[in-house]
């Protein structure tokens, strides 16, 4: 019998990988630090019209983008004369699992379907679940979401207990577990147990379905506008979101900076037990956020197609408080209730327009469905019975898992930029512990285009780790 | 008494805290890994037999059978009176400036 523990089953994660994505990645490997991005990104060889083409079959794509009059009124109001940029959003909640992430989905059922895979796993505890069994249910294939749901004594975070009911909804099976990083090990055994598709939200596959957002936006923006937008926000954790888009704008030819936004959830161990529930956003913070920038092969596929890094213009950090009051000034001045982790691009939006002509526009890239258990009211209740206290202050005190602080007025909503270079550093200190020794050549370039930064930094930043 | 075909949920140990992985932090260590999942009860049962479910996905799993659970009970919360002061403040805000 198959030795079914802990350490068995992930000594043999490669060969269950490889079986269960379609994809030998070992084709793109150079042996050291560099891989073939690029040609590990054109493997199945679709065009972008052809990945609309299977969207469309699964009802997903062609969201609105709507321009938020009142919320760049608003920012004026807040602003220097002769500033605030007007500020637009791609309602991606209009998907029929209700995210952009029914994009990422669509595709990858469609691969499981056209390899003969009979069903779909995925782990997540976020919208991508209700994505793929969404895409499932109309592929015909069967479906299991793996979730991390519950701390210790069995209590379970509001928005995942949501996200589980609208998994079922779809008719999948869906495992929930308790807190840890263990969870892998039990998505190894489930893919090994069926033999099904691994629906990793970190597949070429994942990424090549988020490329149409980036070329729808930059389509209707150009259809309204006759020109490409100023800026271009993206709510970022695993960075498939910001990596897909900045993809399928560049591959409009639209060279617009692409900026990434993420809760501020600093202090809280993603893998703690008594701190799981402490947290009111799920996803879009910085727990997954800055260790996914700065190290994307942490993932459960040899290498991440999302890699955010290289399309990263800059990177601001809004927190829990900031993205709850813009949450609710966009159901109140825009009569438009979304999801609170879907607009941390807003609340992002909302300050950087400050600092912007009037007659710039900042495209803000997705929103996400709201309900019972996600919606800001929920979040905000459940941190107060765990004893958050909720006030109304300076942004700036919040301390996440001890309060949540509404600005006092909308003016102190200030995303908080990240340092780059630091994230650049850190994430050439992480190739080089995962590839001791000198850094080849092919390294190198490879480095540059993974920091997107030139020579001389990634040579400096080496000579500093040496 | 659940009933050969009732729709339940069940629960298990998967790791117990000395199986659980080196990284994992100390308040997480010294608690077992528990899955819990839903599906159609293959025999009649009583509350804490080990049993096996068919769960959505028709795979068979094994567990402990848990006391009811299947609510839905998440809901959107209690009164936020937080909340309800931001829609007058935004107004204000926009009205100061229609009238600057």
């Amino acid at each position: 019998m198959r030795d079914m523990s802990y350490q068995a089953v992930m000594s043999r994660r490669n060969d269950i990988m490889k079986a269960s994505v379609g994809l030998d990645y070992d084709l793109y490997e150079s042996g050291s630090m560099a891989f073939d991005y690029e040609s590990l990104m054109t493997a199945s060889s679709h065009t972008l019209d052809e990945v609309m083409s299977i969207q469309s079959g699964f009802g997903v794509g062609n969201t609105p983008l709507i321009e938020l009059k009142h919320i760049t009124d608003l920012a004026r109001a807040c602003s220097k004369p002769g500033k605030g940029a007007r500020i637009f959003v791609k309602d991606e909640a209009c998907n029929p699992s209700g995210s952009f992430k029914a994009r990422r989905a669509a595709l990858s059922v469609a691969m499981a379907k056209k390899l003969g895979y009979k069903g779909v796993v995925t782990a997540t505890s976020g919208n991508y679940g209700a994505a793929v069994a969404s895409c499932a249910a109309k592929a015909g294939l069967r479906c299991v979401v793996l979730q991390e749901c519950f701390d210790s004594k069995g209590v379970g975070q509001p928005e995942i207990i949501e996200k589980a009911r609208k998994c079922e909804a779809f008719g999948a099976e869906v495992m929930q577990l308790s807190v840890g990083p263990e969870l892998f090990y039990v998505f190894l055994k489930i893919l090994e147990e069926t033999s099904w598709f691994n629906a990793s939200l970190y597949t070429p596959y994942a990424i090549l379905g988020i490329e149409t957002l980036g070329a729808e936006i930059a389509k209707q923006f150009r259809e309204k506008e006759g020109r490409d937008p100023d800026m271009v926000i993206a709510t970022n954790a695993g960075g498939g979101n910001l990596t897909g888009t900045a993809r399928g704008l560049k591959k409009l030819g639209c060279k617009v900076p692409v900026i990434a936004s993420s809760v501020n959830l600093q202090g809280l161990h993603m893998a703690s037990d008594s701190q799981f529930n402490q947290k009111s956003f799920t996803t879009g913070h910085t727990g997954f956020g800055i260790p996914f920038t700065s190290w994307p092969d942490r993932s459960d596929v040899p290498r991440s197609a999302a890699r955010p890094l290289r399309y990263m213009d800059d990177y601001y950090i809004l927190s829990q408080g900031e993205v709850f009051f813009i949450t609710e000034a966009l159901a109140q001045l825009e009569g438009m209730e979304r999801g609170p982790a879907g607009n941390t691009s807003l609340a992002a939006a909302f300050s950087l327009s400050q600092d912007m002509d009037r007659d710039r526009c900042i495209i803000v890239q997705e929103t996400e469905y709201t309900g019972a258990g996600k919606h800001h009211n929920a979040q905000l209740s459940f941190a107060a019975s765990r004893g958050i206290d909720i006030r109304f202050g300076n942004p700036r005190e919040e301390v996440p898992g001890r309060d949540i602080i509404l600005p006092q007025t909308p003016e102190n909503i200030k995303a908080q930029p990240q340092n780059m270079n630091r994230l650049r550093s850190s994430l050439i200190r992480n190739a080089l512990k995962q590839h001791p020794g000198r850094p080849s050549q092919e390294d190198i370039r490879f480095l540059c285009q993974e920091t997107n930064a030139d020579e001389t930094f990634v040579r400096q930043a080496i000579k500093e780790e040496q | 008494m659940p009933k050969n075909g009732d729709w339940v949920r069940i629960h298990s140990i998967i790791l117990k805290p000395n199986e659980r992985a080196p990284q994992v932090p100390k308040d997480t260590a010294l608690v077992p890994l528990e899955m819990r999942v839903k599906g159609e009860l293959l025999q009649d049962a009583q509350i804490g037999d080990t049993v096996r479910v068919r769960t959505a996905a028709g795979r068979e799993i094994t567990g402990k059978l848990q006391e009811g659970g299947l609510d839905y009970t998440h809901s959107f919360g209690d009164f936020i009176p937080q909340l309800h002061q931001i829609a007058p403040m935004l107004r204000r805000k926009l009205q100061e400036d229609h009238n600057a």
